[in-house]
């Protein structure tokens, strides 16, 4: 999907319109492969296409920025403290595992 | 061949990170708990067959997961529903649209994501079915490549993309969703 009434740049590659330029993608294009972009899992032509396009696109622009804010807050928002309890049970845990005579 | 002495030198860093996924696999700090000193012991035990120089932190996680599946979701009685709604991309993203004519710098949309809070965060995550949940908890929280996750949930990584993407769709309705009780979001789609 693009930018419908987010100021879309008038680079004609939406859908119906004819082949983009070699190496460059429309926003469908870019929006669909923004999580693959940030995942760095594209192959290093795709990767490209959608720096180029990134360049250029402002709304896209602003779509990347809050799609890799909001990987930041996923991993940042959910980190826990491991209980003091729970290091020595496992550290006692493996030392019994050891032990010589418990196997 | 690994040696099970240096068991505990290499593997105890991870545990805040194992403990972080435990807890929101098992959605409780008991079962969190003891899922992390199985996942230990296990992996104490099958140390011999762990090759080093491959990936540690993968390998513990590949644990976790089969423990958590074959022990905590057995004790379930009724299978979870293996599937999330679909919304459309960037569907937080249009819901904490602000007024478009804010200017330069950063978006309104980027500081309305920042009053989302840890609880809000974490319970958005834990709503999500298993499948979904583990696909995000390990891309997003843990940053594992799809062929890592491919590896430690032993699918194939067509199946992991899919799972991922969905998964992280699937986030953004619960966020926003969370959001719309704390009244970070608006209040229905209609209003926009």
């Amino acid at each position: 999907m693009g930018h419908d009434g987010d100021g879309v740049p008038g680079d004609g590659t939406g859908p119906g319109a004819t082949e983009p330029l070699a190496g460059f993608v429309g926003c469908d294009e870019t929006i669909e492969r923004l999580y693959y972009y940030l995942d760095g899992e594209l192959t290093e032509q795709r990767r490209i296409e959608i720096v180029r396009h990134l360049d250029l696109c402002g709304p896209c622009v602003g779509a990347y920025g809050f799609e890799s804010e909001l990987r930041k807050l996923v991993a940042n928002r959910c980190q826990d403290r491991v209980p003091d309890a729970l290091r020595d049970r496992v550290a006692r845990a493996l030392l019994e595992e050891s032990a010589p005579g418990t196997e | 061949m690994a040696d099970q002495e240096q068991f505990s030198d290499l593997a105890m860093e991870y545990m805040p990170a194992l403990y972080t996924a435990a807890l929101r696999m098992t959605r409780n700090p008991a079962d969190a708990e003891d899922l992390v000193q199985e996942t230990y012991l296990k992996a104490y035990r099958a140390f011999g067959s762990f090759e080093t120089g491959t990936n540690l932190k993968a390998w513990l996680y590949r644990i976790l997961t089969n423990t958590y599946i074959n022990t905590y979701r057995a004790k379930k009685r009724r299978p979870e529903i293996a599937d999330v709604e679909d919304v459309e991309d960037l569907y937080l993203y249009h819901h904490l649209a602000g007024d478009p004519s804010a200017g330069l710098g950063r978006s309104a949309e980027d500081e309305a994501l920042d009053r989302f809070t840890d609880t809000d965060v974490k319970a958005a995550i834990e709503s999500l079915p298993d499948t979904f949940r583990m696909a995000v908890l390990l891309a997003d929280v843990e940053g594992f490549s799809y062929k890592e996750i491919a590896e430690i949930t032993d699918v194939p990584i067509g199946t992991v993309m899919s799972r991922i993407h969905r998964g992280r769709k699937a986030l953004q309705k619960a966020l926003v969703d969370v959001g719309r009780a704390r009244g970070l979001v608006g209040a229905s789609d209609e209003a926009r």
